[in-house]
């Protein structure tokens, strides 16, 4: 104790011999270098989603006009409406909305199942399953886009909501996070839940369900973000514009070399696309980052 | 494992029987079918499919054209990963001080993550508009040189590897950030008592204890680069101009989807499945190590 004070004392004393700024105003120093640093990282971040609204709020004469106006005009309730009626916004929104909570329930659902099956039982090929569903991890849908789109005309299933949903309700990281966090509930739980005569049903619900709320709530952002904005699999998936999901459906908004550079109408499309997931993680933000962090262990 | 298990004979195939069938029937059997498929071409009606055993792997491997492509994914990859995650460390390791108002710096940072790859693509597709967008404005006060993605590949593969980076930086500085605030003064300190520059500390003490953040943060940003930015080049580039842009997950697709070659497209999938595998297998044994902790 007395030899460490020692030693922080000569640190500091010959710091000061070497000319060097005193400690407090240093820390002073550091703290306003690091405010700098991070308001200028966030507007740097936050620049182009600005730019974006500004160009959904303009007339297309001020869009195409140089030097580029960075300040909201009055066009904003035109444009949306615009943009609204011309990809049919509500479709797209609605149908983008239910796969996303479709595959975040589902999938969730799905693995709460198999990771209590797995961790409160035994039974024969366990370990097969076990490996079956971490195997899952190597195999994503860009590795098998002809074949999986082949088993979904199989079964009828292109164009429809089972089409867009189920196939990416079954993954390996759902089941890991939920089998790692049954593991370290202790066994005298379930076992007091045994004596009071309930059965592993009424366990799962009346336990192991509510213990695993926050568990639940860091996948769901996850899974939800994830749905929302996955864009190869409802592109192979879905041929009719009435299927399409909104990341999708809004290419046809995007102006092209020969067309009418109305990028006013197609800001105002990305900026209803983009709001639904980054409200989600704004409001749920301390789920998302146990969520981000438990899904990659 | 548990001591306390719930004796019963049928329930537990009951509890893994909806996620089996759903990864038997969309994961086992594509797989095995992508297989399968990589050993045939269809024939010129595509009406029925010709075995050719390993024709597709031998016109895959001798076409130039899919090397690029590797090369291509492979340089995306690592600019938006290397890139992302030094200036992020960068930029945490300078601003690494106690401060008030670190949650509201989280949620301003963290907020790109919910952009869509497509959508993050099509924001900055028009700051590099080169008719409208506000850089190519700006830089022709600087250079005459026409900053004209449409034409030029290198600018397009800059426009998607700053729209991949834009979407993932935030979270990368949040966490070095969260990382760093977690290292113990006291070690800085005494390392600085004993002599050591700031530099020499970062890259004594503070780069090797925040190994674990950088090994999260590497594989999160590398799958993220190559399959889930699928999205941003297909809404933006199209792969193009030419094929400068085209990365393998996007040309898997191109040549299944628009040039309906099934076998071709399914002998790049076998290949993709192989790159992934090793990706894992490299994972867990490097995370086995435990990197430093």
């Amino acid at each position: 104790m007395a030899a460490s004070t020692r030693v922080a004392t000569a640190g500091v004393a010959t710091a000061e011999l070497a000319g060097r700024v005193p400690a407090t105003r240093r820390r002073d120093l550091s703290g306003a270098i690091a405010h700098a640093i991070l308001i200028a990282s966030v507007l740097v971040l936050a620049f182009p989603l600005y730019y974006a609204f500004v160009i959904s709020t303009q007339t297309l004469d001020e869009v195409t006009s140089l030097p580029p106006k960075l300040v909201p005009s009055t066009n904003m309730l035109q444009n949306y409406a615009d943009a609204w009626a011309r990809a049919k916004m509500g479709r797209l929104l609605l149908n983008s909305a239910i796969v996303a909570l479709a595959v975040a329930v589902g999938k969730i659902a799905i693995s709460l199942l198999s990771a209590f099956a797995i961790v409160y039982f035994n039974f024969r090929g366990k370990q097969l399953v076990f490996w079956m569903i971490f195997i899952t991890l190597m195999l994503p849908v860009p590795v098998r886009i002809v074949s999986t789109y082949q088993v979904i005309s199989v079964l009828g299933w292109v164009d429809t909501y089972w089409g867009l949903t189920v196939p990416l309700m079954a993954s390996a990281t759902g089941t890991f996070l939920f089998r790692q966090y049954y593991q370290t509930i202790p066994d005298s739980l379930a076992e007091a839940a045994q004596l009071d005569g309930a059965g592993p049903l009424r366990f799962l619900w009346s336990f192991l369900l509510p213990l695993s709320k926050a568990n639940i709530a860091a996948l769901f952002v996850i899974l939800f973000v994830y749905g929302w904005n996955d864009y190869l699999w409802p592109l192979i998936v879905t041929n009719s514009p009435e299927m399409r999901t909104a990341v999708i459906g809004i290419d046809s908004l995007i102006p092209r070399t020969s067309q009418l550079p109305e990028w006013n109408v197609a800001m105002a499309a990305a900026m209803m696309v983009l709001l639904p997931p980054v409200v989600v993680i704004v409001v749920m933000q301390r789920w998302f980052v146990k969520g981000l962090i438990e899904t990659e262990k | 494992m548990k001591r306390t298990v719930f004796p019963n004979r049928w329930l537990p195939y009951a509890l893994v029987a909806p996620q089996l069938a759903v990864t038997i029937a969309f994961f086992f059997w594509p797989a095995f079918d992508s297989l399968r498929l990589s050993l045939y071409r269809a024939s010129p009606f595509g009406d029925r499919l010709i075995f050719i055993g390993l024709g597709n792997f031998e016109r895959l491997l001798s076409d130039p054209a899919y090397f690029r492509s590797a090369a291509t994914s492979l340089l995306f990859s690592a600019l938006v990963t290397v890139m992302g995650l030094a200036v992020a460390l960068l930029l945490a390791a300078l601003a690494n001080a106690k401060i008030r108002g670190l949650a509201i710096y989280r949620t301003l940072l963290l907020w790109p993550y919910g952009i869509a790859p497509a959508i993050a693509g099509v924001i900055w597709l028009f700051v590099f508009h080169p008719s409208f967008g506000v850089l190519p404005y700006l830089l022709s006060f600087v250079t005459s040189y026409q900053f004209n993605w449409f034409l030029k590949g290198w600018v397009a593969l800059v426009l998607i590897v700053v729209a991949a980076i834009w979407k993932q930086f935030g979270y990368n500085l949040a966490f070095y950030l969260a990382g760093l605030q977690a290292i113990p003064a006291s070690v800085l300190e005494a390392a600085s008592v004993d002599g050591a520059g700031p530099i020499r500390r970062f890259f004594a003490i503070t780069f090797p204890l925040l190994s674990p953040v950088t090994f999260f943060l590497f594989t999160l940003n590398m799958t993220f680069s190559f399959f889930e930015t699928f999205g941003l080049v297909h809404a933006v580039t199209q792969g193009g101009p030419g094929d400068a842009t085209s990365i393998l997950v996007f040309r898997a697709w191109k040549d299944g989807f628009d040039g309906l070659q099934l076998g071709y497209s399914a002998a790049q999938s076998v290949i993709l499945m192989l790159l992934v595998i090793a990706l894992t297998a490299a994972q867990f044994r490097f995370a086995e190590k435990k990197v430093t902790y």
